[in-house]
């Protein structure tokens, strides 16, 4: 679990993950403002199944994979969190046609 | 900032202290220069969100950190273009840059390149290592850089070299809890550093990381002499076992465990652009080859800061406006006599950042069975290969990385080989018995980051390229 | 004692990529010892870069006995493949559910339709089914063709593998049977003598067997004249791109694009003439992936995880080359471009002839004799 440091400021950006409301920090990356709401596991590996969270946050090991806006397999790491954007976590291979 | 022109005379590839300070020098002399990166500010790693981090106190980072702010001003007033946010995917033989931004993908010519894509965190493969709640030490330190996010719960660090200290310390000054460091630093390797002791006395790193040690040790548990290390869990770390020396195993509790064993070049757009590159034995590592310019054996193309060998974000800054004054050479901006002269200060300050390296490199080689993995290990986190895997591929006779590949599909994931190629080279010249350097890496082919295939789609094309395709 | 008896080896075959391991593997199966020489880990292998379509479609115009003989292949494909599993575990992943070769023009088509009835057309040409279908038909199997596609010809004989997994199965197996891979072992030079031949390898290593066969690619054309036969193979460059793995879509293999069993999509290719430089060019991959979406447009949507160029060994008229020695009637050659597709024949109809030491007449259409431009008169 993650906690944000009580100095830190900026303004509130409201998201939805998995359909439920969240807020991110301005600045967060998509990884970074699942870790800030508790949630560690942002995917399940296409080969195996196992659960994944971000490990490297820095676009190199892929492992903070998630759709995002309805677009499959986006490194969450390397994406900022927009107002209102609609971030889900994976199961598995992403699908063809999101 | 400007609009994107249609080609440049110089490209510089990675905002940290190399690319910014090679860009600013290059812009200061009139030539049109652009900095690309993937971030979405300038900063690179160590600098990262320097300019817009949400951690107020300026004590937490320390003032190592708020030293990139002083690059990032005369950057910013320097006249080069700056496109954040670019990931670069390829660049070919005749200086064409693959870009992709916002979605879409462009070519993008240049007369000259300079690669700045600094270093990644060596990968540390213990059994466990892909749990929820297991990260690199450096990831943790983005969080907190970028995010202003420290972890919670019982936190351990576990590994060696300056940059796991440093997160301790960082973490400490946030007033984050630390359970314990686990130190798995050979001891033999003291032993081995003393020698070099000389040159780390006299260089800047001794103050600092003397005080930050001290400081660190006087607040946390530092378990020392760790020889073997796994992570435990189900669907999520819920304790680290370990052994001291020869000693029985141990446990702790952690949800978070931050793993770091140091630094190594990130190599995949110079490997893939055809660079050659050779094993480092001191460090442990591929290093594309350069002269003492940072020119790479492709011609047009340069290489500055740790992406051409580990030396620090101080001589990635002297690097970055050596390798600057090159290219305005080879562009014809000044003469030789000239880039010798102004080059001579730089020189100076590079030879006094790279004191005390040899000692820091020596000192902090990360132990043999952390380098070549137990057979439960997995080696390859995208396709889930094992060090067995690897082992087993050996034996019949798969003699280096590419072979393994086909063998197993490790390194054919989306991270490209940056998480396992390390580990598979090693693990192979291991199970030979010869060196890495005989054994060899993956090669590597463009997209060096994926982008999709309608971006791929959309790229101009010439006629013969698309008669290879559709008219043969 | 007789030169066989001297040798190391009965057989040593020379390269070890898909054409040598299937052999080898064939010739091991049936108790040869067999060593396999091979280059190191950076080499020139096709077989690490292709398509692993098992095809049969279009093949044969110009040479009806190479249609018949990449049906056969196709034919005996499921029994190599369950043959490799019973052995080692591996499952190749062999599937025949009939491929389609889209057009995306009527006139494309109507060519492709043209071709396939010259091909069928010629005497000596083994028939098989296959169909035309227009775009109606098409979307009834695959109903995200894209607008561009007028239709497809489709033939039921078409399949894929895994052709990284046949690779692995085969030295998996050839392990097994005790035969032995030396790899970094490349051939520099080849003598026969006493009945038996002397390979003399990089680094001075020295190899004997009793007969070799050269399966070594596009080093098979400096080999061949060392034990009286020719190779006249040339590289042609083959671009491919693999996709993220995707949840499974597609059923079929679509001529150029494929899903595979892992679940990324794989998408050739090219045809260029450009010597042995494996560079990657966009431009190509480009127009690849252009095509790609034209014919299934939700593609654009994937991320490409990886593209290469690997090099095709390729004879004067593309037929396979398989030959015995006259001068040294132990020396075997193999060689062709479709090396997947023709494995199930190299391990199980090709292998058993060499083990016995001589080709059937029905294996001399091709013979290398077919290039000998008689000089004008
Ligand atoms: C996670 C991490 C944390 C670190 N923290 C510290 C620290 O706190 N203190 C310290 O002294 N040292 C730290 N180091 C070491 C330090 O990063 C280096 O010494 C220093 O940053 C090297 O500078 P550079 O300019 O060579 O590269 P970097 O600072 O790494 O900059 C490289 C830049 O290139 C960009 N880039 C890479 N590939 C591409 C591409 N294909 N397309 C577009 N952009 C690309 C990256 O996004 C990055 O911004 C850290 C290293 C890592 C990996
Ligand atoms: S966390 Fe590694 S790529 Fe995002």
């Amino acid at each position: 679990m993650f906690r944000r440091l009580h100095d830190a400021a900026g303004e509130r950006v409201p998201f939805t993950v998995d359909g439920r409301a969240a807020e991110a920090l301005a600045g967060d990356t998509v990884a970074a403002a699942l870790l800030a709401n508790g949630i560690t596991v942002c995917r399940n590996t296409p080969v195996s199944g196992a659960p994944r969270s971000p490990y490297c946050m820095m676009g190199v090991c892929f492992d903070c994979l998630v759709t995002i806006d309805d677009v499959g397999n986006r490194q969450g790491c390397q994406v900022r969190v927009a107002p209102g954007m609609r971030i889900e976590t994976q199961d598995g291979k992403r699908e063809i046609d999101r | 900032m400007s609009d994107v022109k249609t080609s440049y005379d110089l490209a510089v590839i990675g905002a940290g202290p190399a690319g910014l300070a090679a860009a600013t020098l290059a812009a200061r002399q009139g030539i049109s220069t652009v900095l690309l990166d993937e971030q979405p500010a300038p900063g690179g790693q160590i600098y990262r969100s320097v300019t817009e981090t949400p951690v107020r106190d300026p004590k937490v980072l320390g003032p190592d950190y708020w030293h990139g702010a002083g690059l990032v001003k005369p950057f910013q007033e320097s006249g080069a273009d700056y496109l954040p946010g670019t990931t670069v995917w390829s660049v070919s033989r005749n200086l064409e840059i693959g870009l992709s931004r916002e979605g879409a993908a462009r070519i993008l010519p240049a007369k000259h390149i300079i690669l700045a894509t600094g270093a990644l965190e060596r990968p540390f493969a213990v059994p466990g290592w892909t749990l929820p709640g297991v990260m690199g030490a450096g990831a943790a330190q983005v969080l907190l850089k970028s995010s202003g996010l420290v972890a919670t719960g019982n936190v351990v660090l576990a590994g060696t070299g300056p940059l796991l200290w440093l997160l301790a310390w960082q973490y400490l000054r946030a007033g984050a809890e630390i359970t314990a460091v686990l130190d798995t630093t050979p001891r033999a390797n003291w032993r081995q550093a003393m020698p070099h002791m000389t040159g780390f006395v006299r260089s800047c790193y001794i103050g600092k990381g003397l005080k930050l040690l001290l400081d660190v040790r006087r607040k946390v548990k530092v378990i020392g002499n760790v020889t073997a290390l796994r992570a435990e869990g189900d669907g999520q770390v819920r304790s680290v076992v370990y052994r001291q020396g020869n000693g029985a195993e141990q446990r702790l509790p952690a949800e978070t465990l931050l793993l770091h064993q140091g630094v190594i070049p990130n190599l995949n757009l110079a490997n893939a652009i055809g660079c050659a590159q050779s094993w480092d034995d001191a460090q442990r590592c591929w290093t594309p080859q350069t002269d003492g310019w940072g020119a790479t054996t492709v011609e047009g193309v340069s290489l500055a800061g740790d992406g051409a060998g580990i030396g620090g974000a101080l001589s990635a800054e002297h690097q970055g406006r050596l390798t600057a004054l090159d290219a305005l050479h080879r562009l014809g901006r000044i003469d030789r006599q000239q880039r010798d002269r102004d080059a001579a200060p730089h020189r100076e300050a590079l030879e006094k950042a790279r004191q005390g390296r040899v000692f820091l490199d020596t000192l902090y080689k990360p132990a043999q069975d952390f380098r070549v993995p137990s057979d439960d290990t997995i080696v390859c986190r995208c396709e889930e290969v094992t060090a067995a895997q690897v082992r087993d591929a050996v034996k019949l006779g798969c003699s280096g990385p590419n072979q393994a590949k086909s063998f197993l599909r490790c390194g054919m994931g989306p991270c490209q080989g940056r998480l396992c190629g390390p580990t598979v080279t090693e693990v192979i010249a291991d199970a030979r018995g010869v060196s890495p350097a005989e054994v060899g890496y993956y090669r590597l082919r463009p997209p060096v980051k994926p982008i999709t295939l309608a971006e791929l789609a959309s790229l101009p094309k010439r006629e013969d390229e698309i008669d290879a395709v559709l008219h043969h | 004692m007789s030169a066989e008896q001297r040798s190391d080896y009965d057989v040593a075959v020379v390269g070890g990529g898909l054409v040598g391991s299937a052999t080898a593997w064939g010739l091991a199966r049936l108790g040869q010892k067999v060593a396999i020489l091979d280059e190191g880990d950076v080499a020139v292998r096709p077989s690490r870069g292709n398509f692993a379509l098992v095809w049969v479609q279009g093949k044969g115009l110009g040479m009806p006995e190479y249609g018949a003989w990449t049906r056969r292949s196709s034919d005996s494909w499921g029994e190599l493949a369950s043959l490799l599993r019973d052995q080692t575990g591996i499952d190749v992943c062999f599937e025949r559910p009939g491929g389609f070769m889209p057009a995306l023009s009527e006139a494309e088509l109507e060519d492709r339709a043209n071709q396939l009835k010259r091909l069928h057309n010629q005497q000596a040409m083994l028939r098989y089914d296959y169909e035309i279908m227009d775009r109606a038909a098409v979307a009834k199997e695959m109903p995200f063709i894209g607008p561009d596609v007028a239709g497809a010809s489709y033939c039921p004989l078409d399949g894929h593998c895994n052709s990284l997994k046949l690779f692995r199965a085969f030295h998996t197996g050839l392990n097994r049977f005790g035969a032995a891979y030396l790899p970094n072992r490349r051939v520099e030079s080849i003598e026969h003598r006493d009945g038996g031949f002397r390979l003399t390898t990089v680094g001075g290593g020295e190899v004997r067997a009793g007969r070799i066969v050269l399966a070594a690619g596009h080093d098979s054309a400096r080999l061949a004249p060392m034990v009286g036969l020719s190779a006249p193979v040339r590289p042609e460059r083959g671009h491919v791109i693999v996709t993220e793995k995707t949840a499974p879509f597609l059923k079929f293999p679509v001529g150029y694009i494929r899903q595979t069993d892992e679940g990324g999509v794989m998408i050739g290719d090219s045809f260029e003439d450009a010597g042995f430089d494996t560079t990657v060019r966009p431009g190509v991959t480009s127009t690849i992936a252009e095509r790609a979406v034209r014919v299934f447009p939700l593609l654009g949507k994937l991320n490409v995880v990886r593209t290469w160029a690997a090099l095709r060994v390729l004879s004067p008229d593309g037929f396979p080359i398989y030959e015995q020695s006259v001068t040294m009637p132990g020396a075997f050659v193999a060689t062709c471009h479709s090396g997947v597709t023709l494995a199930a024949n190299h391990a199980l109809a090709l292998a058993p002839h060499i083990a016995a030491g001589k080709l059937p007449e029905e294996f001399d259409v091709f013979s290398a004799r077919r290039f000998d431009v008689p000089k004008a008169a």
